[in-house]
């Protein structure tokens, strides 16, 4: 039988420790929505999605309440809209349309983000891909709880270097549509290699087409969990650091686990996977910066970092993977700047660079995100970024990512609010030479040679 | 799927006063609600107890229960929070 100490230990997890459970995502497939009269599409999807998703906000609560943990965020994600809308959208505003119906099934149902307003375009863009990806900057800036994601490029594709310098273009239009709340719609945009089908963590989360008609996933989080319990281990060498950081990862999925067992149950929808990642916020002891210093670095981005984080993101999934019977999504350690306030401090103190985090990204679940850059940049130079970060992805057979945000009429050190869970960020420099004629080569970047396996 | 349990973990934490326990399972026993283990500590001052309680009979739903349990405590003083078992046994057990 249960005792009083591992009560306690559980909720103190909880309740000081910030231990709690990201996200239920339920994803919905709209394959069935297809029309090709565009007016009957978004009656459709809005049909659709208020439908299955209809019980999802009240049974995350009632799941809330039954154990007290905390369920942060109850979100959608739908199949890419670039597939259900190709059929009846001739040009980007009439996809501006599929993007409204989604701000307003995710208002009716009640949940905070709803995912899938995205393109899979990692060998070539079909005409309606590419009307989709022109229609983002309109769409990010006339809806509030959409996001967007592009896939660009994957370890069996290559990269598709046509998208990713229409890509560089998009992400300055969206902050330039956005630019009266410090460009904020490029929070809601990422761009994606390898893009999970079934990722619950926003803004990246689509239902792919892979899967079944509707399923639940589930984001677990704690770094704070992690955090204090390194604490007890100081000066320790590594073995005994990876075996404390792989029994807490078991713990904090585990409950990932019961958590999407029972909505899965009470919602009478298959549930899909666990992401076990480790998503901090910008709340004190919710960060995963912080964990890198206990680990022994001065500040995330010292010499050691990159290490660190390597060791915490495969001891993560160790742990993780036993706890669970299907894990999937993005699962490791997410580095965003402005969501991580011991991130935040380490720019600040001039230790963390844009450098080092891409180099962090070799190793870390994700890749470059939520990280604020002046608003004159030149589009090839996003795109340059992109394509470093998509190559970093497509060569190590993992799933990278960037969520720039060029910030319109802000420098190099000044800072961005963007409020809530996406917190602050300081504007950090980029390499100031140019690499126009790279991405203007056109084309596609090959797939590489170990992708041949057949 | 696995069988689901009536079985809530109920913890009481505060300042020790007298009729804490008392308190407790007045509520309990006025709403059928079995008591199956009862374990208490004091750590600096601190009142700290667990209760594994049976709901199967409970006369009022599980929302409710756990509503009305914190009011008790707000009037004795002290924090009540009512779980069900799995979080745990999913946590603690392999």
């Amino acid at each position: 039988m249960i005792n009083i100490w591992e009560v306690k230990e559980t909720n103190k997890m909880i309740e000081q420790e910030n231990l709690d459970v990201r996200t239920i995502t339920l994803g919905i497939s709209l394959l069935d929505c297809i029309d090709s009269d565009l007016e009957q599409l978004n009656k459709n999807i809005y049909n659709k999605i208020t439908r299955v998703a209809a019980k999802l906000v009240e049974t995350g609560t009632e799941i809330e309440r039954d154990y007290c943990i905390p369920v942060v965020n109850k979100r959608i994600s739908v199949t890419p809209a670039a597939l259900i809308g190709q059929a009846a959208c001739r040009t980007p505003e009439d996809f501006v349309t599929i993007a409204k119906t989604l701000d307003r099934a995710a208002k009716t149902v009640g949940v905070n983000f709803i995912g899938g307003y995205s393109a899979l375009v990692s060998k070539g863009m079909t005409k309606g891909d590419e009307n989709l990806i022109r229609s983002i900057p309109k769409a990010l800036s006339v809806t509030e709880r959409v996001c967007s994601s592009v896939n660009v490029g994957s370890t069996k594709t290559g990269i598709d270097m046509d998208a990713v310098k229409l890509m560089g273009e998009i992400v300055l239009q969206t902050a330039e549509y956005t630019k009266e709340n410090d460009s904020l719609g490029c929070a809601k945009l990422v761009i994606f290699c390898n893009a999970p089908d079934d990722n619950p963590f926003m803004a990246g989360a689509f239902h792919g087409v892979t899967e079944a008609d509707a399923i639940i996933n589930v984001g677990v989080s704690g770094p704070g969990v992690v955090k204090k319990s390194l604490e007890q281990v100081r000066g320790e060498n590594f073995e005994v650091l990876c075996e404390t950081i792989k029994k807490t990862a078991f713990k904090i999925t585990r409950v990932g686990q019961l958590v999407a067992q029972e909505a899965s149950r009470r919602m009478g929808i298959p549930f899909g996977i666990i992401d076990l990642s480790l998503a901090p916020t910008p709340a004190v002891g919710d960060s995963v910066a912080e964990i890198l210093e206990e680990i022994g670095l001065e500040y995330a981005g010292a010499p050691g970092t990159t290490a660190a984080l390597a060791l915490l993101n495969d001891q993560v999934k160790k742990g993780g993977i036993m706890a669970s019977s299907y894990v999937g999504g993005l699962s490791g350690a997410f580095i965003p700047v402005s969501e991580d306030q011991g991130m935040i401090d380490a720019v600040e103190a001039g230790a963390l660079t844009l450098e080092k985090l891409e180099a962090m990204t070799c190793v870390c679940s994700v890749g470059l995100d939520m990280i604020a850059v002046p608003g004159d940049l030149p589009p090839s130079t996003i795109s340059g970024i992109i394509a470093d970060e998509m190559a970093i992805g497509m060569i190590n057979q993992k799933t990278t990512a960037v969520r720039l945000i060029p910030v319109i009429g802000k420098g190099i050190g000044e800072t961005v609010e963007f409020g809530g869970l996406l917190g602050h960020a300081p504007v950090m420099p980029v390499n100031k030479y140019g690499c126009e004629a790279f991405i203007s080569r056109g084309g596609r970047i090959p797939a590489p040679i170990h992708s041949f396996k057949n | 799927m696995e069988q689901k349990s009536d079985r809530t973990i109920i913890t009481v934490v505060g300042k020790d006063t007298v009729g804490i326990i008392a308190g407790v399972c007045t509520y309990l026993a006025e709403n059928d609600i079995n008591v199956l283990d009862i374990s208490q500590t004091i750590v600096q001052g601190f009142f700290n107890m667990m209760m594994i309680v049976d709901m199967k009979k409970a006369s009022k739903p599980f929302g409710q229960c756990a509503k009305e349990l914190e009011q008790v405590g707000e009037k004795i003083g002290v924090s009540i929070k009512c779980q069900r078992e799995e979080i745990f046994n999913k946590m603690h057990r392999i």
